[in-house]
């Protein structure tokens, strides 16, 4: 067990901080969160930067036009970008971590020609249509139908809580092409160009108040047939993959901001007099020691992860539903400290709070998270 | 960076894993319940000899030479045995009081923030006390951890030993924390109601996911701990750990149902060990205050 960092990591950590403290300041001003061109710019732009300097997908494979990093030097890449307050990969989100990912492993040659190297150079955007409204957490029931009519599919039915759809260049859809098969069995992985005719996308406002995601309705979209990724009807292992990237470090960054977050809120307690409460301070207090504790065993997953040859264990739904917890907790703290200003839109720390409520909702509820660490770690029986 | 354990810390955690389970099994455990907690001597000798308390002894000072991160793997195997006993005490005293390295004395201390102390009738010294105190017997709410009523002759000195002691106390707890994970899903895939095993239920389910994240993190937070030294990393594996067996044996307990509420089941015993832990070396209150100042001095915000 070694928490110390090898010199070539500690050589990669500095070039790093280099670049970020020269390239930071040279960024335009961070556009209105309702102001969704100026975001997707902003977004691309900075992935752009990333592309240039050599940093863009630093952990995809070589042969997918990545760096072929270690996961250990994605930790420090995620550790270093958002302690140096860099962007966050927002509307790339997709491209990078999931659908990118995805065609990369499952992908022919052709294929990852065509998609890969735009979203590593921030040319193109993507989305994810998996979620419909009548399957969000029972995934596999999803109703969107293709129907192949020569080389292409006719692609019918919504989409819903899709993130960045209004920016998207491209979306990951799950369609059901075999009805009659088992629920599992009838799907396929698709690559939609969201500006196919019958496309069209409604914007959903969020209880923060704005628009993250929409919902999106499809009538009779042409997607070529080349478009599939995978075979078809065999589309839920693809997704299977897509799922099991990422885990391990999807949320490293955060984990960083929630603890300089929890430095200040001590601070700011510390000048308003709210730390005179021994309630307040004992919270923050345990919430140090459990983010010191996330911290850590983000480095645990990290380390298995470089030993078992970069593949992702299932360490990641125990990680993200202690995470998601701790996140609300955190935000509920920092009401405690701001008092009555908690109640004001102005404070940022009221738009977290309202923002951390999703975690325990998207990529996967606590509840069904605890399914999961039940039956596939534990190995508890499925219920009937 | 590599977390991981090394091979040579995976063997040594394994192979105190193996003693324990032929040495310290079901019975033997049962066996020290009926006994009141009297420790065995023989059983002491042997876990010395194992080098359990001359772990991070020197070399040359007749030790094994290990460190922290070695300790705590062995301790959590420990915890998850029930060993019983002042453990923490006496592998603090190693080097110190003679006879502790080796097992050949039985080492308590004064760590439970108050007038009562640990195995004092079996005791042959008292941490950083000399000479050994007198005390009265109480009756201890844990059957394998009899309690006296003493008062320290010399002031004890244990502070010198809180953060190891804390450290030590929470890998115990982890171990303890881990076993009833395993208890409690066992019983759920074999006990039936309604036609199916309880651990179908998600009731059930959830509980011992829960259980199970609480125990990994408080798990990585000990190796942690372990590897900086850190007094705020301590003080939040011990926070994590007392509560993963705090809670995992309560949860655990309702798991079993009825079967959970009786002195057959092993359940209650977990429980209250982990009361008696929760207790030493630092308590819940403690921990969180010391982490809140730490959030003030830190120099740099990270
Ligand atoms: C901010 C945000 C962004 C998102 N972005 C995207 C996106 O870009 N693309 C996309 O495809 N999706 C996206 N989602 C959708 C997200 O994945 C789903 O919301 C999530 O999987 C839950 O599905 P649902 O909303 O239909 O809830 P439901 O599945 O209807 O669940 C409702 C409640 O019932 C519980 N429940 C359901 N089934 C079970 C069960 N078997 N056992 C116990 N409890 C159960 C759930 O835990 C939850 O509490 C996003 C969601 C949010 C909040």
């Amino acid at each position: 067990m070694d928490l110390t960092y090898t010199e070539e990591e500690r050589d990669f950590r500095a070039r790093l901080r280099e670049w970020l403290g020269k390239t930071l300041p040279e960024l335009p001003a961070r556009p209105s969160p309702d102001d969704w061109p100026g975001r997707r710019a902003y977004d691309l732009g900075w992935q752009r930067r990333l592309h240039d300097a050599g940093y863009a997908g630093l952990h995809w494979p070589v042969d997918a036009g990545g760096r072929g990093a270690t996961p250990t030097q994605h930790l420090i890449f995620l550790e270093e970008t958002e302690r140096a307050g860099a962007p966050y990969v927002g509307a790339n989100f997709v491209g990078l971590l999931h659908a990118g990912p995805t065609i990369a492993a499952e992908g022919t040659a052709g294929q990852r020609a065509r998609w890969l190297p735009p979203v590593l150079r921030g040319d193109e955007v993507w989305c994810q249509g998996f979620s419909e409204p009548g399957a969000g957490s029972d995934l596999a029931s999803l109703r969107t139908r293709a129907v192949r009519d020569g080389d292409a599919y006719v692609v019918t039915g919504s989409k819903i809580w899709t993130s960045h759809a209004e920016v998207a260049d491209w979306c990951e859809l799950l369609v059901r092409t075999d009805p009659q098969a088992p629920k599992h069995r009838g799907i396929s992985w698709l690559a939609m160009p969201m500006d196919a005719p019958g496309i069209t996308v409604r914007p959903l406002r969020t209880l923060a108040g704005s628009a993250e995601f929409a919902e999106v309705f499809l009538d009779e979209v042409r997607i070529p047939v080349a478009n599939r990724v995978g075979e078809e009807n065999d589309g839920w292992r693809v997704t299977m993959v897509t799922l099991s990237f990422e885990r391990g470090t999807a949320f490293v960054g955060e984990v960083v901001a929630c603890r300089r977050t929890l430095a200040l809120l001590a601070r700011t307690a510390k000048a308003n007099g709210r730390w005179d409460d021994p309630v307040l301070r004992r919270t923050l207090g345990r919430l140090n020691g459990e983010f010191g504790a996330l911290w850590r065993l983000t480095q645990w997953n990290v380390s298995e992860a470089q030993r078992s040859g970069g593949v992702p264990g299932t360490g990641g739904s125990v990680f993200k539903l202690a995470y998601s917890h701790a996140r609300q907790e955190l935000y509920d703290a920092a009401a405690e400290v701001l008092g009555a200003d908690s109640l004001s839109l102005e404070e940022e720390w009221t738009l977290d709070r309202l923002s951390s409520l999703s975690y325990t909702i998207a990529a996967g509820t606590s509840q069904i998270q605890r399914n999961i660490v039940a039956e596939r770690i534990l190995g508890l029986p499925k219920g009937r | 960076m590599d977390f991981q354990p090394t091979q040579d810390q995976r063997d040594l955690r394994a192979g105190v894993r193996d003693l324990l389970a032929g040495r310290y099994g079901r019975e033997a455990l049962r066996a020290s319940v009926d006994a009141g907690g009297a420790l065995d001597r023989d059983l002491w000798r042997e876990l010395g000899g194992a080098g359990l308390f001359a772990l991070r002894l020197p070399e040359e000072r007749g030790g094994v030479g290990l460190g922290l991160p070695e300790a705590v793997l062995v301790f959590e195997e420990a915890g998850r045995a029930l060993l019983p006993g002042p453990l923490v005490a006496t592998h603090l005293a190693a080097g110190a009081v003679p006879g502790a390295a080796e097992g050949t004395a039985v080492v308590t201390a004064f760590d439970l923030d108050g007038p009562l102390v640990a195995h004092l009738g079996d005791a042959d010294a008292v941490l950083g006390e000399d000479p050994l105190p007198a005390g009265t017997p109480v009756r201890s709410a844990d059957p394998l951890t009899p309690l006296w009523r003493a008062e320290p002759a010399g002031g004890a000195q244990v502070d010198a030993y809180r953060e190891e002691g804390a450290l030590l106390t929470a890998a115990l707890q982890v171990g303890s924390a881990l076993r009833t994970v395993e208890l409690a899903v066992r019983y759920a895939g074999e006990r039936e109601q309604f036609g199916q095993p309880i651990g179908a239920f998600q009731a059930v389910k959830h509980l011992c996911a829960d259980m199970l994240v609480r125990a990994e993190v408080a798990r990585t937070a000990v190796y942690a701990a372990a590897v900086t030294a850190d007094g705020a990393e301590v003080a939040a594996a011990k926070l994590l750990a007392d509560e993963a067996a705090l809670r995992g044996a309560r949860d655990c307990l309702q798991v079993h149902g009825g079967m959970g509420f009786t002195w057959e089941a092993d359940v209650h015993l977990h429980l209250k060990r982990a009361w008696v832990r929760a207790r030493q070396w630092g308590t819940a209150a403690r921990a969180e205050e010391f982490l809140a100042e730490r959030l003030l001095e830190e120099a740099v915000v990270p």
